[in-house]
């Protein structure tokens, strides 16, 4: 299959130049019918802009693009489409306004008499998604669904609309690995369908997993294409660094807990989270383990103040707060990154300057404006720190890789210098270089006596930091784990183990 | 069911009830063809120049040069009449094609110069106003007799009530524009870029002929606006029709189309239109009432529409809780 003569989607020497920096550098990329060909590369390292360079939603400056041997030059997302490429971006993918059906189809929608037939569409809709497994009323607004529900919805446009060649930029971030499983089964059938398949990620289990072959991005650089049965995932990672990752054996280091410091009690919002009541002490990292839905977001957006609770009490230190907003809960030193990033997090026009010290700036109130020279260093300090890779300070957040947006999201909410810091999903989009350092400062933080709350879907991440590890289950607390029962098995058997016993039943 | 996307609509025809209730109340006259009927006549060239408007706010655009292109198109025509032997039917063929190019024309500016469209349609606005000055500064009477048999065309209702060829004209507008916006690709595509440009954009919405496209259908229903007000008054000016265009803004939103685009229907703008027109009325039959009341009732009724839909958007966001529907794993 991967040696047919003339391949699906083949591109030459394409280059792309960004004011301050060389996006794409005369990069090659092969892609045959039947394939799934995962690209890879650190954050930043211009995978999400080869994609739109070969889809026309940039302009390249150099470059030539052949599909089936006949040169093609897609100048829109439109042409690109209509030659059967279909695509799926990083960045949202779908309109608020419309309902999922609406989504599904816009472009191509079914007609009747010349006019569109709703029925016609929302009864496709229902068929299409469910064989992506998906279960929903497509007449709904996408905006009822969740992040997870409208990735779905995102993949299964574009699986519908490309005839040749469907492009996946990390379509898997914000999916759980069922979903996931789901999803790959899907992309299975498509490659035995023929369709030639771009796979970008960071997960390297599931690189290895679904691909056939993959093509390394450095620095906008084509630095290789390897065959994945032929290469061990250090290999890929040596390829994608330029240099060898320290190994990092993941030794559980939980930490000892300190004093209590924020204590809830009872905390509940109906229709979203069931009461649950958390002690979280100085030093330690309480994780947040279940499947999308089962209230891990929900829980940390309680704890914040983003949403108000209607029933329970938090306490700082053994004295009741008032938590009705999140200006309460940063005064009393709480800071939240959140899980979504473009809607919650970043102002895309601010500079990643501004959007650094914001959270601080936010704290110490408009009327006390921080230095120049303060807000520089602190800037510099957390790009230095996390790595974030841009062209200067003060271009406007929009236009960094997804990955170095949430780095710098992060780097928001460290500025801050909270006592107590929740983090909901802090690694999702980040390379692999880039992950095992954010273990590592949530290990710092921790040691040097912050709490700390993690939500996250990857559990050897969870496994090695936490102290303790509480794992929701249909907007519940299910179970905790502690000590040496901090395992991913243990973890998944709690999530997928419909006998398990309530929380006092299950600690050992 | 009833979705909350439809809310401003059902909150849009409740207070047309309402109100059409509260005036019926207290003069029963208002109850009746008569009323029924110059409603739909008082108020037709501004109906006609809302439905084009509808479509400019749901792509999240707004087009100020409407009030202009009807004074333009009025004094157009009278000019050509009293000018040349051209038959009217010509004449307003030639003034549709000139206003939807002028549309269309700005379209492409705001598309290819990436200009904000207040700017382009407020010098459009200008441009028209202009136009119609250069024409002629006096108000130019139309006497052909053709339009005095348009003018005569009318379905008298039983009790009374005189439905004239114009007010149809606007209810055959509404028609077709709620059709072209709700069951249309174009129409879809209109929402998608009220929606998010940008991301209509990666979806493969067409940007370019979707913008040229509603502005030229904004100005060519300006020009079918302007034929029914020469209609209306038998006579064209160039100090005619100023600031119809926020009317027709007031319109659809007090209509329930969300003033940022992305959200709204046709059918509502309709009852924008009567919701104003009824206002009128109702100072009419008082009598000892400034008709600058109007205004000000106006005034207020937008003000709380846009709270509603303020309230609306921020509803949806927060309080809902969003289901995940994902089959679960066995
Ligand atoms: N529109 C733009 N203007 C200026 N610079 C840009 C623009 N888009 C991307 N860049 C820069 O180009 C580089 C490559 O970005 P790209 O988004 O392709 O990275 P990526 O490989 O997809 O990373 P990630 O894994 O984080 O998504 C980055 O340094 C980014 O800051
Ligand atoms: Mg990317």
């Amino acid at each position: 299959m991967p040696d047919q003569p003339t391949p699906m989607l083949q591109a030459r020497g394409v280059t792309k130049y960004f004011p301050g920096t060389i996006a794409l550098d005369d990069v090659d990329i092969d892609l045959f019918g039947g394939e799934v060909h995962a690209l890879l590369g650190e954050n930043g390292a211009g995978k999400s802009t080869l994609i739109k360079c070969l889809t026309g939603a940039y302009r390249r400056d150099e470059g030539t693009i052949t599909l089936e041997g006949e040169p093609v030059s897609p100048a829109s997302t439109a042409e690109s489409l209509s030659l059967g490429i279909g695509t799926v971006y990083q960045e949202v993918n779908l309109l608020p306004n419309l309902t999922v059906a609406e989504n599904l189809f816009l472009g191509r929608q079914p007609t009747r008499f010349g006019m569109l037939s709703r029925k016609k569409m929302v009864n496709l809709a229902r068929k299409t998604l469910a064989e992506f497994g998906l279960d929903i009323d497509p007449a709904e607004p996408l905006t009822s669904y969740s992040v997870a529900v409208r990735q779905v919805v995102a993949i299964a446009r574009a699986a519908e609309m490309s005839g040749k060649v469907l492009i996946l930029d990390e379509p898997t971030a914000s999916l759980d690995r069922e979903e996931v499983q789901l999803l790959f089964s899907v992309i299975r059938k498509l490659r035995d369908r023929g369709l030639a398949i771009i796979f970008i990620t960071h997960f390297l289990d599931q690189v290895f997993e679904i691909s056939d072959r993959a093509t390394v991005l450095r620095n906008g650089q084509n630095v290789g294409m390897r065959r994945l049965a032929e290469v061990t995932q250090k290999d890929i990672v040596t390829l994608m660094l330029g240099r060898q990752l320290e190994e990092r054996i993941h030794v559980r280091s939980g930490g000892t807990a300190g004093e209590l410091l924020v204590s809830a009690d009872t905390l509940s919002k109906r229709g979203m989270i069931e009461p649950f009541s958390l002690d979280i002490h100085k030093s330690e990292v309480v994780g947040l383990a279940g499947l999308l839905g089962s209230g891990r977001t929900e829980t940390a957006n309680l704890l914040f103040g983003a949403v108000q609770s209607d029933h329970g009490d938090v306490k700082v230190k053994g004295k009741k707060i008032r938590l009705s907003n999140p200006r309460d809960a940063i005064s009393h030193g709480f800071a939240l990154c959140p899980e979504d990033r473009k809607t919650e997090g970043i102002v895309g026009e601010l500079s990643v300057r501004d959007n650094i010290i914001l959270a601080l700036q936010a704290r110490q109130g408009w009327s006390r404006p921080l230095s120049r020279s303060k807000i520089n260093e602190i800037a510099e300090h957390y790009v230095e720190a996390l790595d974030i890779r841009l062209a200067s300070l003060d271009m406007p957040i929009r236009l960094l890789s997804g990955g170095n947006q949430q780095k710098a999201l992060l780097a928001r909410w460290l500025a801050t210098d909270p006592d107590f810091l929740i983090l909901d999903e802090p690694t999702r989009g980040i390379d692999v270089g880039a992950h095992s350092e954010i273990i590592s400062l949530i290990e710092d933080l921790r040691d040097k006596g912050m709490a700390l709350l993690v939500a996250s879907s990857e559990m050897e991440e969870l496994v090695a930091y936490s102290t303790r590890v509480i794992v929701l289950k249909d907007r519940e607390q299910a179970c905790e784990l502690t000590g040496d029962d901090i395992t991913t098995a243990n973890i998944v058997h709690a999530i997928t183990d419909e006998t398990l016993e309530r929380p006092s039943n299950a600690r050992t | 069911m009833i979705r909350t996307t439809h809310l401003p609509l059902l909150v849009t025809l409740g207070t047309f009830v309402i109100a059409f209730a509260l005036c019926a109340w207290q003069y029963p006259a208002i109850f009746s063809t008569r009323v029924a009927a110059n409603l739909l006549t008082d108020n037709a060239f501004l109906g006609i120049a809302a439905v084009g408007m509808t479509f400019v706010i749901l792509s999240g655009g707004i087009d100020l040069s409407i009030g202009s292109v009807i004074a333009f198109t009025g004094v157009f025509l009278a000019v050509i009449l009293r000018d040349t032997n051209i038959h009217p039917l010509a004449a307003f063929a030639l003034v549709l094609v000139i206003t939807t190019a002028f549309g269309a024309a700005m379209g492409a500016v705001i598309h290819y110069l990436e200009m904000p469209a207040f700017i382009v349609t407020l010098a459009g606005m200008f441009l028209a106003r202009g136009a119609a000055y250069v024409l002629s500064t006096d108000s130019v009477p139309i006497t052909h007799e053709f339009f005095s048999t348009l003018q005569d065309i009318y379905w008298k209702a039983p009790s009374g009530g005189r439905f004239r060829l114009i007010g149809g004209v606007m209810l055959l507008t509404f028609i077709i524009g709620a059709i072209v916006a709700h069951r249309t690709k174009f129409g879809q595509n209109v929402f998608a870029m009220g929606g998010g440009a940008a991301t209509a954009r990666l979806m493969g919405v067409p940007l370019a002929s979707t913008t040229i496209r509603i502005y030229a259908i904004s100005g060519g229903l300006a020009g079918l606006s302007g034929i029914v007000f020469s209609l209306y008054t038998s006579a064209g000016y160039s100090l005619a029709t100023v600031g119809v265009e926020l009317d027709a803004i007031a319109a659809v939103v007090i209509g329930g189309t969300l003033l940022t685009g992305g959200y709204g229907f046709v059918a509502g703008t309709f009852f924008g239109i009567l919701i104003m027109g009824l206002i009128q009325t109702y100072i009419v039959f008082d009598g000892s009432l400034s008709s600058w009341w109007t205004k000000i009732v106006i005034g207020g009724l937008l003000f709380a529409f846009i709270l509603l839909q303020k309230g609306l958007t921020w509803a949806t966001r927060t309080g809902k809780r969003q289901s995940t529907g994902l089959a679960t794993p066995s």
